[in-house]
């Protein structure tokens, strides 16, 4: 039999690396879209704390760590990135694993460098460390978290992963000229 | 001229820049504009319609003649300020708007012609021959009438853009924002404090003030390092260009375009701030008095005067004249004397004694200049009789004009205060924005510290912040009086905007032709829409039209302030934007193989698919489409059909949520099998169509065209979230999940069967069936469909391994003797099946247009159901689809052609429809079409005649039936 060899969504683009940044791609072993069918929101929340020892997150919220987080991604919807989940009884589950690009913008100037793309807030006081945001990078949709003080993780469309670098590269790129 | 102690350049790091190719020497903090005037240049630029000679008339963002080119060959940029480009080694400048040197442009004639050129001339006068607007005048005008030159290709330096947000933005950092910007960091908010110069300290660094008993610049250096203490962020070289909905700013910051190039640098940012509050503590800008020929090299403003001279140390004139109408100028009298100048002033009041030892004329008034290049001479008229005067420069100062402008972008107006003689933003202009110090008309430095801290104050209660209030520093209470002088009754051409080359008797001339508002005056004579806006001459401008409408100033009122501020170039403010910025790319995953097989990429919405993939020796797309066709119908071809929208659908009322969006019933549908669906707008039109499968009870994946994927998810949520929120319902789209690939021809399942773990064949798979397989170990959906007519299947893996399934599928494909094929054939074999894309469901069309009024279920209702079924949607005289082919010499078609009977005429009244796509089959070795047409099943085997107006073809046409192969369907089934 032959077998199928896989490429990450981030192959050949990823990592950036300029000073002290690093923009490396993530590799999760699952990504599950978890979305719990009515009324069984705190039972599929205690099915998947049995599991990976993490509730379900409130909107625009994230839980977990970097092993299995569980990130809010819209009204009643989550996904949880880490081990393949075991089926939920009364929550609709979809492997999208191989449907986003997923990297991590780590370093001082993280925040900086999101700024020249994303629209939204960032200062420490309205997203902070565990907040989660469906929002834009620069012309696409993205899924960003804050997962510590400077770093933060970005979700974008597979078939979107280079323009996604290019992006990230170019902003990279023009606010480390700036030095300091 | 540089006077020893007096300034902030650098004088220890002299700089090198060259103008008009003339090396010149400057320091380090030096602008253009002040390192030119250190030379003793005084002519820098050539005015914008008579090509007057010009010089340098202020300090700041709001000069209106000295532009000049600042770079070469295709980094040259037009336009820019010389009094806010900051000098660096190597910097390359020139003057624009002249032909041949600069001192003796071949255009100044036009000064001579100036009595034809008055306001309105080209508007009657260039009215006739009409055709000759646009090949003679239009060109010529524009020649003449330059705001320097424009580059043929991209400028090769970047920009960038970026976001901010802060509890308090302060706009300007002068005294006022200076004290706004520490009341409310101290009080605990967060601030960002902007301001368009290099340093902060606006005026303060101009006006030799004391503040606190220290020279206002060493005051202003303690309070730069408190703010950065306290958190401020400071942004210097940035100017606040707009003001937008719910406190939003642009801000352009000039990042690199003050050094030499650095790589990765942009020149300039384009900043969106958000601000939960702000002040506004923009300054003011002095007015200039109109009088004949005050617009010569050497004529400034008088507080420019004192700028170049404190903080530049250089003295724009040996011999200085100050024509003014208040006290402010004697200040600068006093500094002038101070920096051991000659200095006289003409003050226009009565009864004016001088603060020092200088000469003051009182009741004064100057009435003309002379001086080729550079001002030599000038005349003033007092009570008793008029006199010359030699000078070599001349400062004007007319009062101070409120820099109200961002108060006035959400349409506010500003009030006419005649305490002050000026316009002052209105109270409340905008929620939010608490302007203070001189551009809301207070003018002492007192009075600008303590309305800082006022106007933070109010934003820090907005914010319900507890505000703790700085001391108060000790200033001077001193605004000095001020009279009101706009222009110099005099015979001669007095300038009042100097970019635009209006003068006040362009505005009389308005008035005279009734042309009485403000708005009407500003279109008529131009005044105030040169880069400048107007920033010098729109107060003066209403003030003598005003005069000659015999109305007040405050019932004239102003023109609308609208956003920049300043001049924003387009390449800020699209940063990014260009090439691949323009637009993500989506790109499939057998993006990589296709390209490598040399197939160009065709754009369907933001994703690039094959268009064809040629073959050796192949040097046209259609000998590729028609292999490739041919290819399918006898072997087997594979192509990408992953950019498909794919939604799966899951819960107990996913069912139901099917019947309701689709007009067939989804509901009925058994698991393992696949059903083709139709889908409505509300409207009763098609929206999309496509195939839906069912997975198991209550779990559903649909597809979608590739073009309607968003629309069609966004329709989804609606229905969900506002129709039906009781139904027990999630779904999400899985497009980006699975790699999909369309397998297709008689050896479809030959080659399937290479790389499925367990073999299929038509007992255990039949058409129209769907279910999990394992391709070469990997779990994967298989869905027996078919887009082409043939004997077909799609095949999904998870995307990881769409690049490997892909190659595998095309390398096996072509050992059968098939291969990949593109969209061109993609829509040659859809064609020869009658199957339509969204070239015929393209928004108009219904289902009884299309020919599938069968699929409006009766049993249910559906979204669209009631207005499909309308009489009006449903009349045999709309326009519905046929196909058609060439019967008569003329062997092409074309989309996009009408129809018209064979011997009608073909013009738009005997138009009975329109052909929507095209293609050559070589199955059937002709072209082929599809299209709509008035009755058109009514008049399948009519001929009839195509016409393509715009391609100039005309063709003999059958109306056929929309299947054109296997019309039984055998070849899919079988």
């Amino acid at each position: 039999m032959a077998s199928l060899t896989a490429l990450s969504p981030f192959d050949g683009l990823l990592p950036l690396v300029e000073g002290s940044i690093a923009i490396t791609e993530i590799t999760c072993e699952a990504i599950t879209w978890l979305a719990p069918l009515q009324g069984q929101d705190v039972s599929v929340s205690d099915a998947l704390s049995a599991q990976i020892s993490t509730a379900l997150p409130t909107p625009n919220r994230a839980t977990g760590t970097a092993a299995h987080r569980a990130v809010w991604a819209g009204p009643s919807q989550f996904l949880v990135l880490g081990p393949a989940l075991t089926p939920i009884p009364g929550a609709a589950m979809v492997d999208q694993t191989s449907a986003w690009a997923v990297c991590t913008v780590d370093g001082v100037q993280a925040a900086e460098i999101l700024a020249r793309l994303v629209p939204i807030d960032l200062r420490d006081s309205r997203f902070a460390i565990g907040h989660a945001a469906r929002t834009l990078l620069g012309h696409m949709t993205c899924l960003l978290i804050r997962t510590d003080t400077a770093r933060y993780d970005v979700l974008v469309f597979r078939s979107m992963a280079g323009t996604a670098a290019h992006e990230l590269e170019r902003a990279l790129r023009m606010v480390t000229a700036r030095g300091g | 001229m540089r006077i020893e102690g007096k300034g902030r350049v650098n004088r220890d790091t002299p700089l090198r820049f060259h103008f008009n190719d003339t090396p010149i020497q400057g320091f380090q903090g030096d602008t253009v504009a002040s390192a030119l005037l250190a030379n003793g240049v005084k002519l820098v630029g050539r005015s914008f319609k008579y090509h007057r000679p010009r010089g340098v008339m202020t300090a700041g963002s709001e000069e209106p003649n000295a532009l000049i080119q600042v770079g070469v060959g295709d980094g040259m940029l037009p336009n820019v300020r010389a009094t806010m480009q900051e000098i660096y080694k190597g910097l390359e400048t020139s003057s624009q708007n002249h032909i041949g040197p600069l001192a003796y442009d071949v255009l100044s004639v036009n000064d001579l012609a100036a009595p034809f050129l008055s306001a309105g001339f080209y508007y009657k006068t260039f009215m006739w021959p009409r055709a000759f607007w646009e090949r003679l005048y239009e060109p010529a005008i524009r020649r003449a009438a330059g705001l320097g030159e424009m580059t043929k290709t991209a400028h090769p330096a970047e920009n960038e853009r970026a976001f901010a947000f802060c509890d308090v933005l302060v706009i300007g950092g002068g005294p006022a924002g200076l004290m706004a910007a520490l009341t409310a960091a101290q009080s605990g908010a967060d601030v960002i404090l902007l301001d368009e110069a290099a340093e902060l300290g606006g005026r303060l660094l101009s006006d030799g003030e004391d503040i606190d008993g220290v020279p206002a610049p060493y005051w202003v250096e303690d309070m730069t390092k408190a703010l950065a203490e306290a958190g401020v962020r400071i942004m210097a070289r940035t100017t606040a260009t707009g003001l937008y909905d719910g406190l939003t700013f642009g801000a352009v910051e000039r990042v690199g375009a003050h050094l030499p190039a650095a790589p990765d640098l942009p020149q300039e940012c384009f900043w969106r701030i958000q601000a939960d509050q702000a002040v506004l503590a923009a300054g003011a800008l002095e007015r200039p008095i109109a009088f004949p020929d005050n617009d010569r090299p050497g004529v400034m403003l008088a507080s420019a005067i004192r700028t170049y001279l404190n903080r530049f140390g250089v003295a724009a004139g040996q011999n200085v004249t100050l024509f003014t109408t208040n006290d402010d100028a004697h200040k600068t009298a006093l500094e002038l004397l101070d920096a051991q100048l000659d200095v006289t002033v003409l003050d226009s009041r009565a009864g004016v004694a001088p603060l020092g030892d200088y000469r003051v004329i009182d009741n004064a008034h100057v009435i003309g200049t002379k001086g080729r290049k550079a001002l030599r001479e000038l005349t003033y008229r007092t009570a008793s009789g008029s006199f010359k005067l030699e000078t070599d420069c001349l400062g004007l100062s007319g009062g101070w004009n409120p820099n109200v402008h961002l108060t006035c972008h959400l349409g506010a107006r500003p009030i006419w205060n005649a305490t002050v003689s000026a316009f002052v933003p209105a109270d409340g202009a905008v929620k939010g924005l608490h302007p203070a110090g001189a551009c809301a008309g207070n003018f002492s430095t007192e009075a600008c510290l303590r309305g800082g801290v006022e106007a933070a104050a109010q934003a820090l209660k907005a914010l319900g912040k507890r505000v703790r209030r700085p001391d108060l520093p000790r200033a001077s209470h001193d605004a000095g009086a001020t009279s009101v002088l706009w222009s110099v009754e005099v015979k001669g051409r007095a300038w009042l905007d100097f970019a635009n080359d209006v003068t006040s008797k362009d505005v009389r001339q308005s008035a005279k032709e009734g042309f009485r508002s403000v708005e009407h005056m500003k279109r008529y004579t131009t005044q105030g829409m040169a880069p400048d806006q107007g920033k010098n001459s729109n107060i003066g401008a209403l003030a003598l039209l005003a005069d000659a409408t015999g109305r007040g100033i405050a019932e004239t009122g102003t023109t609308t302030y609208r956003p920049p501020f300043t001049p924003v170039s387009i390449a800020t403010m699209g940063a990014g934007a260009q090439g691949k910025g323009f637009a993500p790319e989506r790109l499939t995953t057998s993006h990589r193989a296709a390209t490598a097989r040399g197939a160009p990429m065709i754009e369907a919405g933001l994703w690039y698919r094959p268009s064809y993939f040629p073959a050796p020796g192949e040097t046209h797309w259609r000998q590729s489409c028609d292999r490739e066709v041919t290819m399918v119908r006898n072997a087997v071809g594979v192509v990408d059909v992953s950019t498909l929208g794919k939604i799966e659908i899951i819960g107990p009322d996913a069912g139901a949520f099917l019947d309701f969006l689709y007009t067939n019933t989804f509901s009925t549908l058994k698991p393992g099998r696949v059903r083709y669906g139709l889908m409505l707008r509300e409207d009763g039109h098609v929206m999309d169509d496509g195939t839906t499968a069912c997975l198991a009870a209550g779990h559903y994946v649909t597809t979608t065209t590739t073009a309607a994927a968003g629309q069609v998810m966004a329709h989804m949520e609606f229905v969900a979230q506002c129709l039906r929120p009781d139904w027990d319902v999630r779904f999400t789209s899985v497009t980006e999940q699975w790699a999909q690939f369309s397998i297709a021809g008689p050896r479809a399942r030959d080659l399937l069967n290479f790389v499925l773990d367990t073999p299929i064949d038509d007992a255990t798979f039949p058409f129209m069936q769907c279910g999990t397989v394992s391709v070469h170990g990997i779990e994967g959906r298989l869905f027996r469909i078919s887009f082409s007519g043939e004997h077909a299947y799609e095949i999904a893996v998870p995307s990881c391994y769409g690049d490997a399934l892909y190659r595998d599928l095309v390398a096996r494909a072509e050992a059968l003797g098939g291969g990949a094929y593109g969209m061109e054939a993609l829509n040659v074999l859809r064609l020869e099946k009658g199957f339509l894309t969204h070239a015929e469901i393209y928004g108009r069309a219904t289902a009884f247009d299309i020919g599938m009024q069968r699929m409006l279920s009766t049993q249910k209702d559906f979204i669209g159901k009631a207005a499909a079924t309308r009489p009006g949607l449903m009349d045999p005289n709309r326009e519905r689809l046929i196909a058609l082919k060439p019967v008569g010499a003329v062997k092409e078609l074309s989309a996009g052609a009408h129809l018209f009977e064979a011997e009608a005429e073909a013009t738009r009244v005997n138009d009975l429809g329109y052909v929507t796509s095209v293609g050559y089959s070589p199955t059937l070795g002709h072209f082929i079409g599809l299209g709509f047409l008035q009755n058109g099943p009514d008049r399948v085997g009519h001929h009839m005649k195509m016409v393509d107006h715009l391609r100039g073809i005309t063709a003999e046409v059958k109306i056929c039936d929309p299947v054109f192969f296997d019309p039984d369907g055998g070849r899919a089934r079988g």
